[in-house]
């Protein structure tokens, strides 16, 4: 069998997020003595348990998990929202090779933020600036990505808002006169405007209108293929991540208890929680 | 040539919540060459979806090989490959249709076979060109190239899966009955469409619900109760 010659472009192996100071209970491999993802006897909790993930050139990663899961946590980490216990993070980038994106310097991650990453929170509030205009959220990143001719960011702005159906007309208004659907879309150009070969979507469609939340999965469907990003999209709907994941984790207490093609997880889950998962389905 | 060859194939499952595991199929066997026509047939609830599920790897499997030739890999068993290397054998190699069209909603036909020429690296002036091409084939009214599916009848909704499905040329089709729901024109209109693809090369594995529509279609036909192939059998009238 031939070898399919692919390298991940974004690599995450044994990913640990702990909050609190762990106890001799609690440290041992595979962590047994654990609640859920509590430890009972020093009250440590461990957000992300030895999270590994790959994601490919151009392709959609999803992770679905019921709330508490460590979904966000994982993101955040991943976004340097966080810093992690442990682990590593590469990226496949000549600027980035050989590198554990984890453990450099705080103006280094924030290169990194600025230049390699796009990120929709589920909260547009924490990726928006409500009371700068659309056009200038846009530009905050642009100028944050090294941009500083106004010409050609406001242009480049413009295009963006078009793509994500906001009016132009719209543009010097504050996203807080928007509706939530908008502000979400305000939040998917400004994540794109650094033209970052990754983006994280966490939750960007809950809370969404069934039409508006059709509206954003058109567009990050579309920037996928126009434009060839890597995404990890988190997301607790499995009808979300079956219309735009290939591969799909499911994380439970922290950690990833299976893995495999979308279709297959939906239709031949293997771990009793995925069945639940899966069966609830209406 | 054989294209795909199926050996000790077999199928189990477990629901935690149920506590049981329940064999679906054992014991399966058959190969194919090129461009020909395996019909599966047997009862209802015989596993017949089970072996095209896990061909396509929707089904993860428990026993066996399934070897595929692949363009791309060569000689593969697609019960071992990576998920990667089945993505990219789904978008260039390998279709499945089954009865009911599941896609992206408010995408309009013409759309979505774009799209599957798309995701294999065509440039979007061939995909248009070969997306009509592939519609008029499968006979699909030029009324309703950009409109939504949702209102289409069902004879019309297979069409156009077999379209998004074939439009890529794959090596090896999966037919999951596709003609259940359809009336006896439309049934006529899919089975014209199998011989076009079959006088293309196109290797195939298929269920028919009835033995008719598979009579001077299908090469042979593998039996689920006596677990082997054989002859197609006397249609009986």
């Amino acid at each position: 069998m031939q070898q399919f010659e692919e390298r991940p472009l974004l690599k995450v192996e044994h990913l640990t997020k702990q909050y609190g100071p762990g106890c001799v209970e609690c440290s041992r491999p595979g962590r047994p003595g654990l609640n859920k993802n509590y430890c009972p006897s020093c009250g440590t909790v461990y957000a992300c348990s030895d999270v590994s993930l790959d994601v490919y050139p151009g392709e959609i990663l999803g992770i679905v998990g019921e709330s508490g899961s460590g979904k966000s946590t994982l993101m955040q980490c991943l976004y340097f929202d966080q810093d992690v216990t442990s682990g590593t993070l590469t990226i496949d980038d000549p600027e980035l090779a050989g590198e554990n994106l984890f453990d450099v310097s705080s103006q280094r991650k924030r290169y990194i933020r600025n230049h390699k990453y796009g990120m929709v929170y589920q909260n547009p509030v924490r990726g928006l600036r409500m009371d700068f205009s659309s056009i200038s959220n846009i530009a905050e990143k642009q100028i944050a990505a090294g941009g500083r001719h106004v010409g050609n960011m406001q242009s480049a702005g413009e295009r963006l808002l078009d793509v994500v159906s906001i009016p132009l007309f719209r543009m010097k208004e504050e996203p807080r006169n928007f509706s939530g659907g908008m502000q979400q879309r305000v939040q998917i150009a400004k994540a794109l405007s650094n033209d970052p070969p990754i983006l994280f979507l966490d939750e960007v469609t809950t809370g969404l209108d069934l039409s508006v939340q059709a509206a954003v999965i058109d567009l990050i469907k579309q920037i996928q293929r126009d434009l060839g990003i890597s995404m990890i999209v988190v997301s607790h709907d499995l009808a979300v991540i079956r219309m735009l994941a290939d591969r799909t984790l499911v994380m439970l207490n922290g950690r990833v208890i299976e893995s495999g093609l979308t279709d297959q997880i939906l239709e031949d889950p293997n771990h009793a929680y995925t069945q639940q998962l899966v069966y609830s389905l209406l | 040539m054989v294209m795909l060859e199926v050996k000790d194939f077999g199928k189990r499952f477990t629901s935690h919540h149920l506590n049981t595991t329940r064999k679906a199929v054992e014991g399966i066997g058959f190969s194919l060459g090129q461009g020909g026509f395996i019909g599966i047939v047997g009862k209802s609830g015989s596993g017949k979806s089970t072996i095209l599920k896990s061909i396509y790897r929707t089904y993860l499997p428990d026993e066996g090989e399934i070897w595929f030739d692949s363009e791309r890999f060569g000689r593969i068993d697609l019960l071992k490959a990576e998920e990667r290397q089945i993505i990219w054998l789904r978008k260039h190699e390998i279709g499945y249709v089954s009865q009911f069209l599941n896609v992206m909603p408010r995408t309009t036909a013409r759309e979505l076979v774009e799209q599957a020429l798309l995701g294999m690296g065509e440039s979007p002036e061939a995909a248009k060109v070969q997306a009509e091409h592939s519609l008029r084939h499968f006979d699909l009214d030029e009324r309703l190239w950009d409109t939504f599916p949702n209102t289409f009848s069902g004879g019309e909704k297979l069409r156009l899966n077999i379209a998004i499905a074939t439009v890529k040329k794959p090596r090896l089709l999966l037919l999951d009955e596709p003609t259940a729901s359809l009336d006896y024109q439309s049934k006529l209109k899919v089975r014209e469409v199998i011989e076009k693809l079959k006088a293309d090369g196109t290797t195939l594995v298929g269920i028919f619900h009835d033995l008719e529509f598979m009579e001077g279609l299908c090469d042979c036909v593998y039996d689920m109760n006596e677990k082997a192939l054989r002859g197609m059998p006397e249609v009986q009238r």
